[in-house]
């Protein structure tokens, strides 16, 4: 078994049957994460590159955890400590980095494409970790891998992911990701901050909370920005978290067996309040657990993909 | 053609009596059950180790812990086998320290699944000995490695496959030889091939 891909760019377009063999493996790797020690040998030799051109804690932490658990050997490089500083570009930058013989390599940037257009001039393994608005394909994994933790099962269930949609790159891993796998998706937020082209998603698309709420199994809420106040794409914070906040009044209109979901950093009493964050039905942390799991699933079996392998397979 | 070709080794009695002597053989060995522990390696090893632990209950009364080992990210062919193995779970939910471990698979060949369980179980502890058990040995060993407990030994060519079928997981208990050219219907298996 392998995947069809050796990167991981995004889920739009992903088959079921890697999205499943990906949740399938992160459960035996999250099992490693209950031992005494919490290693094991399969990325032993190779290299791995992080890259971030965006500021990141959790993301870059817990890929750089994933890579030492698998025992690769791993470097962290931020362009606000590099050359980019002084003016290098991003090819040249990361050619250098590959011609210290690296095997894959791990970006996240403000610009969406630049991990597909690493693939156009890289020989290694690229992992997309965020890119601009576009997708953050291993959040998605861990969230959809979090869902079928609690239900074991994700076909059938009904995802609500309320917020900043029009920014959130989670958001859209996410809607492919369980598309794909059969649960029934929809988007509640402020009209500004819903996506032009929501409609091409396909799913079920809200401006009020209280109607979008009703009869949801997960509700994932997204981060407000609040660098994008400025902006002006709503009036304050206190009349978004009245009509979009998620507090506990609101939670008796989801099914009974609900779950709440939050990608963090919270803003606490903006868009979700303190007993809904710290309550029975939140899973977030276990979404950080997770991720260290979804991620040692994908080095790991994007390490196994490698160009030689395509020729050989027929045998 | 191909059942003509293929030769049954053990059938379910003498699979039955060879799981039996192992267990027997284990006990006299530690002189009973009371240091015991046992890990089978996933599948067939696993359910070996059900069985001799069941086995085990009814001659001393003692519920022995068993556990479930995944050797596939210890391989060391991961990086170089094109099909990657699936990663199942591993599930040692006792401490190993200071026990006698019986090591179960199914078949004993190249000894390269028994080296990768030997690494993977340092890390969960340092048990007092390890010892193998298998229920065939068909020789070919790569590495020095021995079993302690072997249900039957049987000669076979380098290139034959070697299949072990339990009610369990196949609905029949059964040893099964294919030899060199015949190709099996299911690829899946550990060192038995």
């Amino acid at each position: 078994m392998k995947l069809s891909s050796r990167h991981l760019l995004q889920l739009e377009g992903v088959p079921k049957k890697d999205l499943e063999l990906i949740l399938d493996s992160a459960v035996s790797f999250r099992e490693i994460l209950d031992r005494p020690i919490k290693k094991v040998p399969p990325l032993r030799g190779k290299t791995v590159v992080n890259v971030f051109y965006e500021p990141s804690t959790r993301t870059r932490i817990s890929f750089d955890l994933a890579e030492k658990r698998l025992s690769a050997d791993t470097i962290s490089f931020s362009a606000s400590a590099s050359s980019v500083k002084k003016g290098e570009s991003l090819k040249d930058t990361v050619r250098n980095i590959e011609a210290m013989k690296i095997d894959m390599v791990v970006v996240r940037h403000r610009s969406p494409g630049v991990p597909y257009y690493l693939t156009q001039c890289l020989d290694a393994n690229i992992i997309n970790a965020g890119d601009g608005t576009h997708e953050h394909p291993t959040q998605g994994l861990l969230d959809i891998f979090t869902i079928r933790q609690k239900y074991k099962r994700i076909k059938g269930l009904r995802v609500l992911l309320v917020g900043d949609i029009k920014h959130s790159r989670v958001a859209r891993s996410n809607i492919w990701g369980l598309k794909t796998l059969g649960a029934s998706v929809a988007i509640c937020g402020p009209t500004t901050l819903l996506p032009y082209e929501a409609e091409r998603f396909g799913i079920d698309i809200y401006t009020d909370i209280n109607e979008a709420m009703e009869g949801v199994d997960v509700v994932n809420i997204l981060r407000i920005q609040l660098e994008r106040q400025k902006a002006g794409l709503f009036p304050s914070q206190r009349e978004y978290t009245n009509l979009f906040g998620i507090s506990r009044e609101r939670l008796k209109r989801l099914n009974k067996n609900f779950t709440i979901m939050h990608p963090g950093p919270m803003n606490r009493g903006v868009e979700i309040t303190n007993d809904v964050a710290d309550g029975p039905a939140s899973v977030i942390l276990d979404q950080v657990t997770n991720g260290q799991a979804v991620r040692m699933a994908v080095l790991y079996l994007l390490s196994g993909v490698d160009e030689r392998d395509s020729s050989e397979d027929s045998e | 053609m191909k059942n003509k070709k293929k030769r049954e080794i053990l059938d379910k009695s003498k699979i039955s009596r060879a799981v039996t002597r192992i267990a027997h053989e284990i006990l006299e060995r530690n002189s009973g059950a009371e240091s015991l522990v046992i890990v089978g390696i996933l599948t067939r090893g696993a359910i070996l180790a059900k069985r001799l632990a069941a086995i085990i209950k009814d001659i001393e009364g003692v519920d022995l812990p068993v556990g479930l080992m995944d050797i596939s990210l210890y391989r060391d062919d991961v990086n170089s086998n094109p099909d990657q193995p699936i990663v199942r779970t591993t599930e040692i939910l006792f401490d190993i320290s200071d026990k006698n471990l019986i090591l179960v698979d199914d078949v004993l060949f190249t000894g390269r699944t028994i080296r990768a369980a030997l690494s993977q179980l340092v890390e969960f502890g340092r048990s007092r000995t390890i010892q193998l058990a298998v229920l065939v040995d068909r020789g070919h060993r790569q590495l020095p490695i021995r079993a302690d407990y072997v249900g039957k030994n049987i000669p076979t060519n380098f290139d034959d496959n070697v299949r072990v079928y339990f009610q369990d997981s196949d609905d029949i208990d059964e040893v099964v030889l294919y030899p060199a050219g015949e190709k099996n219907s299911e690829p899946e298996g550990g060192d038995g091939k």
